[in-house]
């Protein structure tokens, strides 16, 4: 997440001069070679799948058969496959440096759990078998309710969310529910200002106006301005903790009781979760429910933006609003409940089916492999990697706030003022160093935020070159070498890209040359 | 513990380089009370061997669709998956990096998303698509949502054969909008009554073809009902390939088409994750309207073409509270997984493997027919079809399960008091072989004998 309101989009200068790049008839660079869309190759009709010939047979599709031709591109195998890898090629990722990105706990993926989520028992599962045939993917779904439970010490957990905002939805959604229940409509959610742009965005999907707190100088949230914004009108807070600062709500447990007092519920982004998982229980806190993101504390891969999954822990209090279906327990095996009964009283569903049943398997690999020894030592060496970056780079860069911080370090853009480099230009140099950029301008409390997360998966010496690396760049537009930071990235499969032209004239898809003779449409 | 670089001497420098004593000194922010003094309850690390053993001890305890007659559909699909795709979705590039915000080092994910959206409106047959959404019940309630903010109407009218997940799910999502759900009966047409539940408040009127019983609708009148009254036609899908075959939405007069698209690379899952579908008729107020990313094409500061992810001031991140959706990690992956396996087909395998899916279906359902007491109760289908059985098909799929066989869904299971439990709804496809056809008559009929 590196752009916000703050961000401004790129819009560079065009060159006269096609640069580097023309000097190459084919457009490739070496191995940074040039790859066309698909719909660009003469490969319509082809295919590189071998299937049988079908029989012929009279067709019962009560006479809807598809009149157009749909204009889809086949590539054969070895095309398709030069096609994609070509393209990989072209992306930084994980496996190849540090993905230093704040919030977004970007740490090693490892293979065992791809292994695992592949054996034909789980990925050849369908969703609608009767559950004697799926007894031990439910038991799995029941394990890592039980690991999520346990870690947070709270007492429910719903595991359908299909990502960390579609947990939110779930946790406000059942705050709403209980609320009704009890006969208390309430009007507002409260916001700090440094939190993810989902949460408002959430609040606003369940109905509910949003109320900014402000923070304090400290980075964090102001409790004075808290308890002055709780009232009877107010559903909910939901606070980031770790917050999107890096540190940790010192205040939290006041802050609990003053909502709790207040009639309100206390929901808790748990994004941040990578900080303090085996180390602190956020059910020690107060936290009425809290969405745990899958694809980051326990490692399921990003994939490029997604797929993740957000299960949801829930107080006792909420428990009884969990939405469908979830898992439960009994003499005779594991049972999945998709209606309700009892005296459960189910908000709805979010999800077809069950949930992100290939993430449950990778995380509780995940976990498992770490133990509950192991992942006290995952929030150990999380926070203390990041300190290390804070303490080696604040007489370079800028910190945001005073004393240590939790999982990532924030920086803000003091220490370029009068350089004439930006946070934007700043990051976009390190792509040239090899790196990804960490995020920017976020959150928005802190001018021209840099927002470094290293995550424990990152060996010192892994540390030592990427802070030597930002030493290096600090000087440089310390000492006036303003040229080469807005340049950058020269050395990148592109250079920065016309953001404003992308969205001034949108094309979101590629579209056949019309014939030279037709119409326009 | 493997994963986990520093060593007892690393983590001493580097907390004399910080200047505290102990690791306790970093955590002194979090209130006494609530640090944990020792580990929490649960056992201690594995090794790579015994969580693979444990995890395939758990996975052994299936019954994988692989391993018997597997007949099971009603909105996620057993289909064959090139070898390549797993492979290559498996590239560190792909597989290890993070949403493509940094255009410059992102444009393998940018253009295979850029290629991904213009497969999806090809085969959808609309203007435009975006990157995905979870899966294809959260995108139905997207576009439920969208429909009233480009209408600024508050009813949705849903057809009773729309999948009942689905159904819930929008019902669910749009809660808190102060919109008000209409539904035709839940029987096997689905249709009957639907006409006159659309109004002049009505945003959106949603139909899924195939429905949640395979059979197939033409839309065409439906849609010209709903553009009458100014509402939009949302379509909904869960098995894409029937378009290999099939009318899509766009050549039925859809505004907007959602749905699954599992059945395309990415593989069963026991339910996730898979890849909501999104598309669209390529005008601007829908375009602004549209949940979730979408990757466009533009030049870099060499004039080269590019991608990036764009319009994004309809999104979280920018507009907060204001944002079309709340959506931010999809389902990129599975995406990209859909984008290989469809580029691999090509329009020639799509439509091969949609005549084999529908013959597999046909040839099935003649099968069954045979079996005394078996009625077929869908018309038109594609490649799963609903059958009226002797006695409630809830009992008889557990009892065909006892036999080895995974013969479908009971309509009980997704409409439970609804009055439909003798229905049995039936997928096939290319991966069924003539053996399995067999030993699924056999079965049924010694269950219902």
């Amino acid at each position: 997440m590196s752009l916000n309101t703050q961000g401004r989009p790129t819009r560079p200068e065009v060159s006269a001069d096609p640069g580097a790049y023309a000097d190459t008839f084919s457009g490739s660079r070496g191995l940074d070679q040039a790859e066309p869309l698909i719909f660009e190759r003469a490969s319509f009709g082809n295919t590189g799948v071998d299937l049988p010939e079908p029989k012929g047979a009279k067709t019962r599709l009560g006479g809807l058969e598809r009149e157009n031709a749909l204009g889809l591109p086949g590539l054969t195998e070895p095309e398709a496959m030069r096609h994609y890898v070509r393209l990989s090629r072209k992306n930084y990722a994980i496996d190849l440096g540090l993905y230093p990105l704040g919030s977004c706990t970007m740490k090693h993926n490892p293979r065992l759990n791809e292994k695992i989520a592949r054996l034909p028992g789980f990925a050849e599962l369908h969703p609608l078998q009767p559950d004697s045939t799926t007894q031990g993917a439910l038991e799995l779904i029941d394990r890592l309710a039980h690991w999520l439970r346990t870690l947070t010490n709270m007492p429910a957990v719903a595991m359908s969310p299909g990502a960390g905002a579609h947990g939110e939805l779930c946790g406000l959604m059942a705050i709403r529910a209980a609320l009704e229940a009890r006969g208390d409509a309430r009007k507002r959610v409260l916001v700090p200002e440094s939190a993810h742009g989902t949460n408002p965005a959430t609040a606003a999907m369940c109905g509910y106006g949003v109320d900014s707190i402000p923070a304090n100088a400290e980075g964090r949230v102001d409790l004075a301005a808290l308890k002055a914004k709780l009232g009877p009108d107010v559903a909910a807070l939901m606070l980031t903790n770790p917050n999107t600062c890096g540190l940790f709500e010192r205040d939290i447990i006041e802050v609990a009781q003053a909502v709790h007092a207040a009639g309100a519920f206390f929901y808790c982004d748990g994004a941040n979760f990578n900080a303090i998982v085996g180390r602190v229980r956020p059910g020690d806190l107060g936290i009425d429910a809290m969405h745990i993101n899958l694809h980051k504390t326990f490692s399921t891969p990003h994939g490029g933006g997604g797929p993740g999954s957000g299960p949801v822990v829930f107080s006792a209090a909420l428990a009884p609003f969990v939405p469908l279906p979830y898992v439960v327990h009994e003499a005779d095996g594991y049972r999945l409940v998709e209606q309700a009964e009892g005296a459960a009283r189910p908000f709805g569903r979010l999800k077809g089916f069950h949930g992100q049943m290939g993430m449950f398997i990778r995380a509780l690999a995940y976990m498992m492999s770490h133990g509950a020894d192991g992942l006290r030592q995952v929030a150990e060496d999380a926070v203390l990697n990041a300190n290390y970056i804070l303490a080696s780079l604040k007489d370079v860069l800028s910190p945001a706030f005073a004393g240590p911080c939790m999982h990532e370090a924030l920086f803000d853009d003091r220490f370029l003022k009068d350089t004439g480099v930006t946070t934007l230009d700043f990051a976009k140099a390190m792509i040239d160093e090899g790196y990804h950029p960490m995020t920017m301008y976020f959150p928005l409390v802190v001018h021209g935020a840099l927002l470094i997360e290293p995550t424990e998966t990152e060996s010192k010496d892994a540390l030592d070159e990427f802070i030597g690396t930002l030493r290096h760049l600090a000087e440089r537009a310390k000492a006036g070498d303003r040229e080469r930071f807005l340049a950058a990235p020269s050395l990148a499969p592109r250079r920065r890209l016309d953001e404003t032209a992308a969205a001034r004239k949108p094309v979101l898809r590629w579209r056949p040359a019309p014939p030279a003779s037709a119409a326009a449409e | 513990m493997r994963y986990l670089p520093l060593t007892p001497d690393d983590r001493a420098a580097m907390l004399a380089a910080i200047g505290v004593r102990s690791i306790d000194d970093l955590f002194e922010d979090v209130p006494a009370a609530a640090r944990l003094k020792d580990t929490v309850d649960l056992p201690d690390h594995m090794t790579e061997l015994e969580v693979e053993r444990a995890l395939s001890k758990l996975a052994g305890k299936n019954v994988p669709a692989g391993s018997v007659p597997f007949f099971v559909g009603a909105g996620a699909y057993r289909h064959h998956i090139p070898s390549t795709v797993d492979h290559l979705i498996q590239r560190s590039e792909f597989l290890t990096a993070y949403t493509p915000y940094q255009p410059e080092i992102s444009q393998g994910t940018l253009q295979t998303l850029f290629e991904f959206q213009t497969q999806v409106a090809m085969l959808t047959g609309m203007g435009v698509a975006n990157a995905s959404m979870y899966d294809g019940s959260t995108a139905c309630a997207e576009a439920v949502l969208m429909a009233a903010r480009v209408t600024r109407r508050k009813k949705a009218v849903l057809a009773g054969s729309l999948h009942p997940h689905y159904a819930a799910v929008a019902r669910t999502t749009a809660k808190y909008q102060d919109i008000e759900f209409a539904a035709s009966k839940p029987d096997l047409d689905g249709l009957s009554g639907l006409k006159e539940l659309i109004d002049g408040e009505t945003a959106c009127v949603v139909v899924q073809t195939p429905d949640v019983f395979g059979r197939l609708h033409d839309l065409g009148e439906i849609a010209a009902a709903a553009h009458e009254k100014g509402a939009l036609l949302i379509a909904v899908f869960t098995e894409p390939v029937a378009f290999g075959l099939v009318k899509n939405p766009g050549e039925m007069g859809a505004d907007i088409a959602v749905g699954e698209g599992q059945s395309i690379g990415v593989g069963l899952n026991f339910g996730g994750p898979y890849v909501g579908l999104f598309a669209c008729k390529d005008d601007r107020a829908f375009i602004r309207n549209m949940p979730g990313r979408l990757a466009g094409e533009t030049v870099d500061a060499d004039g080269r073409r590019g991608y990036v992810l764009t319009l994004s001031t309809r999104e979280q991140h920018i507009r907060r509270e204001k944002a079309t959706s709340n959506i931010c990690t999809n389902s990129g992956l599975c995406a990209l997984a859909f984008t290989i396996h469809m580029t691999l087909l090509g329009e020639a395998g799509l439509t091969r493997l949609a005549r084999l899916n529908h013959e597999a279906a046909c040839a099935l359902q003649d099968r069954l027919a045979g079996v005394p007491g078996v009625k077929p109760a869908t018309g038109a289908f594609f490649n799963e079809f609903t059958l009226r059985l002797p006695k409630p098909a809830a009992g008889v799929v557990d009892a065909l399960a006892a036999r080895g066989v995974l013969g479908g869904v009971p309509a009980s299971r997704l409409y439970p008091g609804a009055g439909l439990d003798d229905l049995l709804i039936v997928a096939a496809t290319e991966t069924n072989t003539e053996a399995d056809m067999a030993a699924f008559e056999t079965a049924l009929r010694e269950v219902l004998r």
